[in-house]
């Protein structure tokens, strides 16, 4: 704006001061992102066009890591079914499961708070912990799941060890820790007013009734929450998979050497994980950088499909 | 709210010869309410605690008593944890793992309070696009960008097999934090603010004396969200510090000691009781500040 009479200087001084302020502070992000988020994803789409092996001068080829993914490799087939079949079974029981939870925790009268820390607690343990220890209690000659389950009479499946077994384990493995939507879940639950239900109930509604008409409207927007969440977490579910993989195949990796993961069968591979296998163990970096950008896409493409209804990421101000 | 004293005294609400009065037809089915809930609840409480239990049970048996399935030990070797502890290694992944956590928690809450401050509080063009941008950080999957990164820190700068770069990006701001944090200054009413304005306070001594004091449950929380994330954090160190074992951390090296005593089952339970008991500790002091930031996350949008 043209600045021509006499006040417009101080102004514009004082509104460039403001301007450096509002920089000064967003300036660690303003770096971090650029650095650590703009220059490697456009270097993920540089790569994805070279032949590069990390030690010898990377060559261009075109298309040819595309071309190389997207309908040779062997692998990428089961490792996108696998990843697409964790986000749909997963996020759906475990938003049922959280809701299941958060709604038997808020009922509970006696011992609340024992209930409440004893469902919560297994969210905090770490995932490689959580990981060993499921394979352990699932083992399926020695482990004390089968154990139980034999002395029952009940048939004991081979979990980890079955092709078919091994990713409902890991559902199984993601419910044990599903404290954090029973949090967000007792919240939004506690929030429903009561006098909604005192309403429904003069109006004769019985609990199914009060649950559909009450409780779900109220609810929605943090369900929501919980599946986009569910969805970004597990797009890029890693190490349990990788972890359970690995333990539950028995052999012992000793530096250098190289397994094949997604054992039993390639049935828990995911996405994240053949990139890794790709790039860190067969270092073939171009075709790794574009099973990135497949990624990347799929990840941002489900995102924004779903942000489209803000899900409460946005408060509606902005 | 006399429902709730029911539960001490079941055994009145069952009394028979009440000669089919509606109240006591309503205490009876609230009893069986009662019952049916504290049931499923026991059932789930069960699901949640014993694997714990079997954890703990079989970190003190011997070798072969944890291969044999049995479930509970016939003698404590308390032992098996001395034996983890000195196993080669194990100290330094403790040091290596508070050293990654601690400091990138204290470099994410550094960087992560001014940028959501600003994005709170000041009105400036291309905030919504900042706002958006955070949010597409938080949704991205760490692998897609992890490539030319690790090239960068291995051919350029040499830190591969150490854990410096896993912690220096935390000194420019985590989207996550800066996300959650940014929700919670928003609860703050701005009249704070313009007072302390009033009062002469720059923009940066408003931020240190009245915002951040008054923030201290939401900058607890991300410290909390962020001193587990580099705890549990198991994909980094695989990529960073994997061909050093003495930068390894607990998340780490867990599994290569599994791998390495693929037989002792004992001492890898005892080794596991041991990566998970600080959280858990950690937890149970700092519950408050944990709970509340996990209901931040879904219930203040």
């Amino acid at each position: 704006m043209a600045a021509t009479t006499s006040p417009a200087p101080a102004l514009r001084r004082k509104h460039r001061r403001e301007r450096l302020r509002i920089l000064g502070f967003l300036s660690p992000w303003l770096v971090g992102f650029s650095v650590f988020f703009g220059y490697p994803l456009i270097a993920t789409g540089y790569f994805s066009f070279l032949h590069y092996n990390q030690i010898e001068r990377p060559t261009f080829v075109g298309l040819r890591n595309w071309t190389y993914v997207l309908t040779q490799m062997p692998l990428f087939g089961p490792a996108l079914w696998n990843t697409l079949w964790l986000v749909v079974v997963m996020v759906a029981l475990r938003v049922v499961f959280g809701l299941g939870i958060g709604l038997l925790v808020t009922k509970v009268r006696t011992g609340a708070g024992f209930f409440r820390t004893a469902f919560y607690l297994p969210y905090l343990a770490p995932p490689v912990a959580a990981t060993v220890a499921f394979v352990f209690l699932l083992n399926p000659a020695t482990g004390p799941v089968n154990g139980i389950l034999g002395s029952l009479g009940l048939p004991a499946p081979e979990w980890f060890n079955d092709p078919a077994w091994a990713k409902p384990s890991l559902v199984l493995l993601s419910l044990w820790g599903i404290g954090d939507l029973m949090v967000i879940f007792m919240a939004a639950l506690l929030d429903v007013p009561k006098e909604q239900y005192e309403a429904a109930e003069l109006d004769g509604a019985g609990a199914w009734a009060k649950f559909r008409y009450v409780t779900w409207p109220s609810i929605t927007p943090i369900v929501l929450f919980a599946v986009v969440t569910g969805v970004v977490q597990t797009m890029q579910y890693y190490t349990q998979a990788l972890v359970a993989g690995k333990l539950a195949s028995g052999v012992s990796i000793g530096p250098g050497s190289v397994i094949q993961p997604g054992y039993p069968d390639h049935s828990t591979l995911t996405v994240p994980q053949l990139i890794y296998s790709l790039g860190f163990q067969n270092f073939n970096t171009g075709a790794a950088c574009a099973l990135s950008l497949v990624l990347f896409v799929l990840a941002m493409g489900v995102t924004t499909l779903l942000m489209r209804n803000r899900a409460g990421l946005l408060p509606a101000e902005d | 709210m006399t429902a709730t004293t029911l539960p001490r005294r079941p055994a009145r609400a069952r009394t028979p010869g009440t000669t089919g009065a509606p109240a006591a037809r309503g205490r009876r089915t609230r009893l069986l309410h009662w019952v049916a809930v504290h049931a499923v609840a026991v059932a789930a409480a069960l699901f949640f605690l014993l694997p714990f239990v079997f954890l703990f049970l079989t970190s003190v048996m011997t070798d072969d008593q944890a291969m044999s399935g049995d479930l509970w030990p016939h003698a404590w070797h308390w032992s098996n944890y001395a034996t983890v502890f000195t196993t080669p290694g194990f100290l330094d992944w403790w040091r290596n793992s508070l050293l990654y956590a601690g400091v990138g928690t204290l470099f994410t809450v550094c960087s992560a309070v001014p940028v959501a401050y600003a994005l709170a509080r000041f009105r400036f063009r291309g905030r919504r696009t900042a706002m958006m941008l955070v949010i597409a950080t938080m949704m991205l999957p760490p692998q897609v960008v992890v490539i030319p990164m690790y090239l960068v820190w291995a051919q350029q700068l040499h830190l591969t097999g150490s854990l410096w770069p896993l912690i220096v990006p935390m000194a420019f701001g985590d989207a996550y934090s800066i996300f959650l944090l940014r929700q919670f200054l928003l609860t703050i009413p701005p009249e704070y603010v313009e007072s302390a304005k009033v009062d002469g306070c720059g923009e940066l001594r408003t931020l240190l004396r009245i915002i951040v004091p008054m923030a201290r449950p939401g900058i607890a929380a991300i410290a909390l969200f962020q001193f587990f994330f580099c705890w549990n954090d198991y994909f980094g160190p695989q990529i960073y510090a994997a061909q050093n074992p003495a930068a390894w951390t607990l998340s780490y090296g867990l599994e290569s000691f599994k791998s390495a005593h693929s037989v002792n089952w004992n001492l890898t339970m005892a080794a596991t009781v041991l990566v998970m008991a600080p959280v858990i500790l950690v937890f149970f002091f700092a519950q408050k500040a944990f709970v509340e930031g996990v209901t931040l996350t879904g219930v203040k949008g």
